[in-house]
Parts: structure tokens; sequence; C-alpha cells
């Protein structure tokens, strides 16, 4: 009688019938109701269709629905999940065990004909506007070896086949055979081996789930949550302190000084894996669209190709002032793509230090003694406080003799001109989710190639043969410690060249009614399973 | 009647088929879609795909002319973010755009025109100049921030009603609707109001100029000289004349209340039709843009159409037919 929920107990106040097993919980009513769970949500989720749209909030979702192979810790790291164990057995061929005994939300039981399925569904859901399928790719043939043996071949090396199969969530062969996506939104089809079931979906509202109780892995501490999309900050934030919800994701940062002075209300933040940066216009060796010389005339050559210029333009911005002030100290300053503690990180490599007569100096030496102009491009609706950071760097660049102007434009009109070199210089951001280097060496910084699928992101079109040498070589290489090697020498020579220019790391933050305990991620996935009553141990 | 109805529904179907090439238009030039829905970490040939699967590779010329022949059999096209038809997403979102709408028009009725009649009847009390004062902060407080305040005020400072959401609900005629559970109403109340301050302003604006003007009327001194009673007098015959004007901007903005409540939606989580069409429009969902703008063109048309009835229920003098 424990599991019921508050409301269930009240209509059993109402029935006599019930009187027995009354006197026999009154005692335990408090905890009865500590048994639900309301979150308020910044992002809608879009389906619950695990590979129709690879999106955060849908990505959170299927992980209290469903498990992939493999999973991610609270720090991006790889952890087994319906996989008890996987090898590689030779350089072309990855093998995985599954867990035994695992069910499905409908008792149909887990076998690899359901991971061979699924990995044959991945890249053909229909009408996907982002598809999973690039992380099935890689793989050529899909072998079941018995019930509970799986083994994956690939065309060439694959180093990171347990870390893109965290992302795909596993179906059941025989449940969805036929299954669309309508069929995933509306309810009967949302059947995984998640934590939670879902027991209902509105829309754009809410979804609401109950504790899966043969769940294989830890109990989650709720038996009914509801998942409620909150977009607007302001009202997110009121929710929590109305005590409608019990706890918020993406907690605005001017609402943070509040929040932690406020007694009612618990914080839980880390350091995320989204790196807040600015990327130059290396395309173009001729004149660049928005750099200009002091009178407005067009340059003859793009400054922004000299390294020196970059550097100095780099060292012309004090991060510390921006985290601190702008981010309200919801951000780290950066000096490479990822956060202390991450695969490939590299120790040595600093944020760049703010030094305005340093940089002087350096432009000088590039040619530029008196500087010249630019217009920094950037979101004013995508990340934290996007269009003061650049507002911010306008007057750091112009303080140091660029003298900048400064524009800020709706997400989706701004990474179209981004996406095709129109614009000189501008503020973006990129979120590693396998937490590793290679990710955003191959997205961000690679030099663009179609046929290798390298640099789709790379949209200043910046190009480092002897980088991408290097992280070819990690791509091939299965072995952890030399894969890591090679993907910090890579990053060194992105870095050292300027190549981007980082500013900072998010904190993800999240805040809860006192009371609350949650294991924050780094991925900033929002999941129900992290959150649990405080004191109560995993 | 009938000639005139033909006219108003040729009408509808021209400005239904410009609105649609605007839409499109419109949302071509201001970004690529695939860039927004797509994962960053797609590669080149994801893109390709994603590209060719949403439609989007064909010149767009060919695009619209796909989406007009699908419109024609009643198939505004699927959303790209839902994968859902984009009609029924609408359909699912009105219940709840439409019962906040009615709700909150009403309130400004009951509202505004008693308060309008005696602020029009007595020009000169304190009370009435009150009322006007009263009727410029309606007009002038921005509509997001008064309603944090309620927020702030009703739900977080006093807790008397919900913050945010639609509460419970009850499913009539296969809709789900609030305004039928004591949850649902406690929800509705705040946006309810939020949406309707600028009306009540409206109106007693409109009715206190109306009934000003209509009390130097003949026949109200006819009518005085006959010896009517005062409330008759207001009630019955000055009432009649000062509605036209009030009915027609209560109609065009009940019209917009529905259509763009986006701000009042967006601030109490209030899963509607207004936040549809905000969150689409962020991410260039075409289909649901388009399709949600031709729904809307229709309902003004259709609001547009009651409000000329209305005019010849209350005013004889104005005929339909119009030769």
């Amino acid at each position: 009688m424990l599991g019921f929920p508050g409301d269930k107990m009240g209509w059993c106040i109402r029935a006599a019938r019930c009187a027995a097993v009354l006197a026999m919980s009154a005692a335990a009513v408090p905890e009865v109701r500590a048994q639900t769970l309301t979150m308020g949500v910044g992002a809608p989720v879009t389906s619950l269709d695990p590979h129709y749209h690879q999106l955060s909030p849908n990505i959170a979702v299927g992980h209290m629905i469903f498990s992939g192979l493999t999973s991610t810790d609270a720090h991006a790291r790889v952890v087994p999940d319906l996989a008890e164990s996987w090898q590689a057995v030779d350089e072309t061929t990855w093998e995985f065990r599954l867990r035994r005994g695992v069910r499905f939300h409908n008792g149909s039981a887990l076998t690899a004909e359901d991971v061979a399925f699924t990995l044959a569904r991945v890249p053909n859901v229909p009408n996907s506007p982002s598809s999973y399928g690039i992380y099935t790719r890689p793989i050529r043939e899909v072998q079941v070896v018995d019930s509970h043996t799986l083994r994956l071949k690939t065309a060439s090396p694959y180093p990171l086949m347990p870390t893109d199969l965290s992302l795909l969530m596993i179906l059941d062969r025989e449940t969805h055979a036929n299954a669309t996506t309508e069929g995933f939104n509306a309810g009967p089809m949302a059947v995984g081996t998640g934590p939670f079931r879902m027991a209902s979906h509105r829309n754009g509202d809410r979804i609401e789930f109950e504790r899966n109780d043969a769940y294989f892995g830890a109990a989650p501490a709720w038996q009914r949550v509801t998942y409620r999309m909150i977009t607007n900050d302001a009202a997110r934030t009121a929710a929590l302190l109305a005590g409608d919800v019990e706890f918020i994701d993406q907690v605005p940062t001017s609402d943070l000084a509040k929040l932690r002075a406020d007694q009612r209300v618990a914080l839980s933040e880390i350091t995320g894996l989204r790196l807040i940066f600015l990327t130059f216009d290396h395309a173009r060796t001729e004149a660049s669209p928005f750099v200009t010389d002091n009178d407005g005339k067009p340059l003859p050559k793009n400054p922004l190709k000299d390294v020196r210029v970059r550097r100095a333009l780099s060292m012309a911005v004090d991060r510390g002032a921006i985290t601190d002030r702008v981010m309200e100290g919801a951000a780290i300053p950066a000096g490479q793509f990822l956060p202390e503690g991450s695969f490939s990180y590299v120790p040595e490599l600093a944020p760049t230090r703010y030094d305005p007569e340093g940089a002087k100096r350096l432009l000088a030496e590039a040619g530029f003694p008196q500087g010249f102009r630019i217009t920094l491009h950037g979101p004013n609706d995508r990340y934290p406080n996007d269009s003061r950071i650049i507002q911010a760097i306008g007057q750091m660049w112009t303080r140091a003799g660029v003298r900048t102007a400064v524009e800020a434009a709706p997400w989706a009109s701004f990474v179209a001109r981004a996406g095709r070199q129109d614009l000189s210089s501008f503020l973006i951001g990129w979120g590693s989710s396998s937490g590793e280097g290679s990710n955003p060496l191959r997205n961000l910084t690679a030099t663009f190639d179609r046929e290798k699928g390298y640099g789709a992101s790379n949209r200043g079109r910046y190009s480092n043969p002897e980088a991408d040498r290097v992280l070819e070589a990690a791509m091939r290489e299965l072995d952890d410690a030399k894969r890591e090697a090679l993907l910090q020498q890579a990053t060194r020579i992105v870095f050292e060249d300027v190549g981007i220019m980082p500013l900072h790391i998010q904190k993800n933050t999240w805040a809860m009614r006192k009371g609350l305990a949650h294991a924050p991620r780094a991925d900033e996935l929002t999941r129900a399973q992290d959150v649990r009553p405080a004191g109560a141990g995993r | 009647m009938t000639v005139f109805l033909l006219r108003r529904l040729l009408q509808a179907a021209a400005v239904v088929l410009v609105m649609s090439l605007l839409v499109f238009l419109g949302v071509y030039a201001i970004g690529d879609p695939v860039e927004i829905l797509i994962s960053p970490e797609a590669d080149q040939i994801e893109r390709e795909r994603a590209i060719k699967a949403l439609g989007l590779d064909l010149p767009l010329w060919q695009q619209y002319l796909v989406f007009l022949g699908n419109a024609l059999r009643g198939d505004l096209g699927r959303s790209f973010v839902f994968n859902e038809p984009a009609l029924r997403l609408i359909l699912d979102r009105m219940p709840a755009t439409l019962e906040l709408a009615v709700g909150a028009t009403i309130l400004a009725l009951l509202i505004g025109l008693p308060l309008g009649l005696y602020a029009g009847l007595r020009p000169h009390s304190p009370v009435s100049k009150g009322i006007l004062a009263g009727s410029i902060l309606g007009f002038s407080l921005p509509t997001f921030w008064v309603g944090l305040m309620l927020i702030m005020v009703f739900a977080v400072q006093l807790g008397w009603l919900p913050s945010t959401g639609r509460g419970e609900t009850v499913t009539v005629l296969g809709m789900r609707w609030s305004f039928l559970t004591r949850d649902g109403l406690a929800h509705m109340i705040m946006p309810m109001v939020n949406l309707s301050l600028f009306k009540i302003s409206l109106i007693i604006r409109l009715t206190r100029a109306g009934v000003r003007e209509t009390m130097l009327m003949d026949y109200v001194k006819f009518a005085r000289a006959k010896g009517l009673s005062p409330a008759r007098i207001t009630l019955v015959h000055v009432f009649k004349n000062i509605l036209i004007p009030v009915v027609t901007v209560v109609g065009l903005e009940f019209g917009g209340t529905i259509a763009f409540s986006v701000v009042t939606e967006s601030v109490f989580a209030w899963p509607g039709m207004g936040k549809l069409i905000i969150d689409s429009i962020n991410v260039l969902d075409r289909p649901v843009m388009v399709a949600y703008l031709m729904v809307i063109v229709l309902m003004f048309i259709t609001i547009n159409l009651v409000v000329d009835i209305t005019y010849s229920v209350l005013d004889p003098r104005v005929r339909l037919e119009g030769k």
C-alpha cells in the first residue's frame, strides 16, 4: 500500500472497505505524498519516438522510457546498460553481451534479435528531420551470435561504437514491428525497458509517467512523475516558488541569486559540455564581408587569416568578466573544447590571459597599428545571455583598437547566414554529447569534407591539414590511451592556431524544493530517475 | 443574403490563397528549417537526407504547388517537428485557446459595459475619472509584465491560485475542456484576467464615448420629454445605439485573442494555439505555420460575417443585401 500516490489515498478514505488498509498505512501518509514528483522543463519534448528527432528533451524522456545498450553517467562516461559488457574482438568487430532477464513494459523479453531490429529501424524512420542514422552508418553487418550476444562489423576500426550506441534506444521486435512516430506519441508504442512507463502524453504540455516496478536497474524513487513543459523562464521559476512544480531545469542566470537566497529552494549544478566560442571567417583570403579599414572601405586581404590577429582578438577578451558578470557565475572560462576531467582534456591549455596591451602590440605586428573595423554577429535567443556576451566582447575589442559593431539576430535567421559563410566573425555554441574530444574535432574544426562527413558544423571553414591528419589517426585507434594522446595533440594544434576562439563552458543548473536531491548531469538531460528525496541513498 | 454569403466565400478563398503564398515566401526568406531541426552532429550526408525527407530539395515554386495540390485534398501537410498532420495539431490545441478567449471576452463585457455606461452617464463624478484612469493602465501595461505580476502575487506570495498550466480537464465532444472542472477553472482565472485587461479598457472607452454622444441626440431628449424613466432610456434606447461599434471591436478583438494570445499563453504555459504558433515559428515548422495562418484567416472571415449579421439585428437600417 505504500506505493499509492496521495490522490488515490484520498479516494481510499471515502471507500469504507479501505478502512483496514487505511489504519495500517495512516502513519505513512507523508511518505506516500513524497512518491509523486512534478517537474517543469524549459524545452518542449517533440516526440516520444526515440528514433525520430535527435533533440536533448527527446533524449531525456527516451532515457526514462527506454534503455540503450550502453548509457552515459553524469560525467558523460560510457557505462553498461542493456549490455553487460563489450569488447573489440578484432579491428572491425565489436561484441556486445546483453543483460539477461530484461523485459519490456509489456512483458516481452529482450533478446539480441530486438537489438538487430532496432539497428535496422533507426535509419529508416520516415520524415525524420534529424535522424539517428548517422550512428548506425559505420555498422556494415549485424550478427546475432546467440540470444544474448551480438557482433557489429564495421568497414574500418571504429572506437566510438560504445559511445554512439548510448544514443540508440532499444525497441522490441514483436511490439514495434510496424510502429509509427504517431503510434509512439499517442502512447501505445511508447513501450521500453526503462525505469518509467508512459501513462499519458499531451503534446507540448505534459507527460505523465508511472514507475516500472520490473526495471532491472536501481528503482526510481517516484511512483508517479509529471513532466511539464514550461518554456517561459520567469514562469518556470514562479511555478517552482508557487509550489506547482517541485523541480525545474534551465534556471535563468538572472534568477540564480534570488533562488540561492531562498530558504525553500535548493540548487544543483555541474560544469556542462557546452562550449561557447567565436568563429572566424577562414573561407576567404581576400576581403571578408564584415571587415573594413577604419574608413569603412573593404580591406584587400582578410586579416582573420593571420594567426596573430586571431590571437590578439582572443587576448583582448576578459573571459573572467564575462563569466562573472554577464553569466553571473554560471560558466567557467575555457581554453579548449571540454572541461577538466574529460577524456582528451589538455591540462596545459589554459584560457587565454586577458592582455589588451599585448593584443595591441600583436595587431601592430600584423600590420594593423590602427586596428580595423569588424561586425561581430550572434544569436539572441539560443544560449544564456548570448546577445549580452557579444556586446561585451564588442566593447573589449573596441578598447583594444578593433572597432566592433555588434549584430544579434534570432537563431533561425542567424544560423542560416552563418552556414552560408556570410559572416566574418560570430558567436556560437557546441555541446559535445560524447564528452570526448573527437566529437568537436570532427564537427567543428576538421576540414569541411562531405565524403568523410567531417567539418559539417565548421561554419568558418577552418582548415589545418596537420590537425586533420592526427584526428584521422585517432579515429582508427582502438586503444583508449593512445587515442586520448592523439586527440590531445589535435586539440593542441587547433587552439595554438586559434582555429576557433573559446570563451566559456556553461554550467547546467537545476532548482528544486528543499528536501529533494538531484544528481546533475553534464549533458544537460533532465530525468526523473536522477531526483530523489534528500537523505535517501541510491 | 445568399449572394452576400457567396461573395464572402469567394473573398475568403482568394485571401487564403494569397496568405499561403505570402507565408511560404516569408518562411523561405527567414531561413532554412533543416539548419534548426537537425542535430548539430549530423554530417553532410545526413543533412542532404533530411532536406530530401522534408521535401525541401525541390525549387520553391514546386514545393508550393505540391502544397496547394495536397491542400485541395484537405491535407495541409505534416509538421516537420511532430510528424503529425498540421491541421490535427492545431485543432488539438484549439479548445484550450477558445475557452480562454471566450472567457476573457465575457469578462471584458461584464466589467467593461457597466463601467463604461456609468462613466458616460456621470462624466464628472470622481468615480468616472477613476475608471478612466484605470483604463489607461489597462491599455498601457504590457501583457507579459501583468501576467508575471499576477503569478508573483496570487501564486507565489498568496498561494491562492496555481501559477501555470491548464489543470484538470474533462472530455466533451471529443475535446478537452478546463472550464468544467474546479481545478481547471482555478487555472483559467489568471490567464483570463490577463487577456481581458486590454479589452476591458477598450470597451469602457468605447461605451463611454458612445453614451456621451448618444445622450445629446434628439431622440433621447424626446424620450425624456415623453416621460420615459431614465433606466429605460439608458438600457433600451441608448444602449442599443452604442452597441454597433462595441460589437465590431469585440468581434475583431475576439479573433485577435484566439489567433495571437501568444504572450499570455507562453507566460502561463497554457497549451493553446498561440503557444503552438510561436514554437513553430522558432523552429520554422513551415507546414504548421501555413496551416495555422490559413485557419486564422478563415476564422477572421467567419467572425466578420457574424459581426455583419449582428449589425442587421441591432440596427434595422443596416441591410446585408447591399444593392
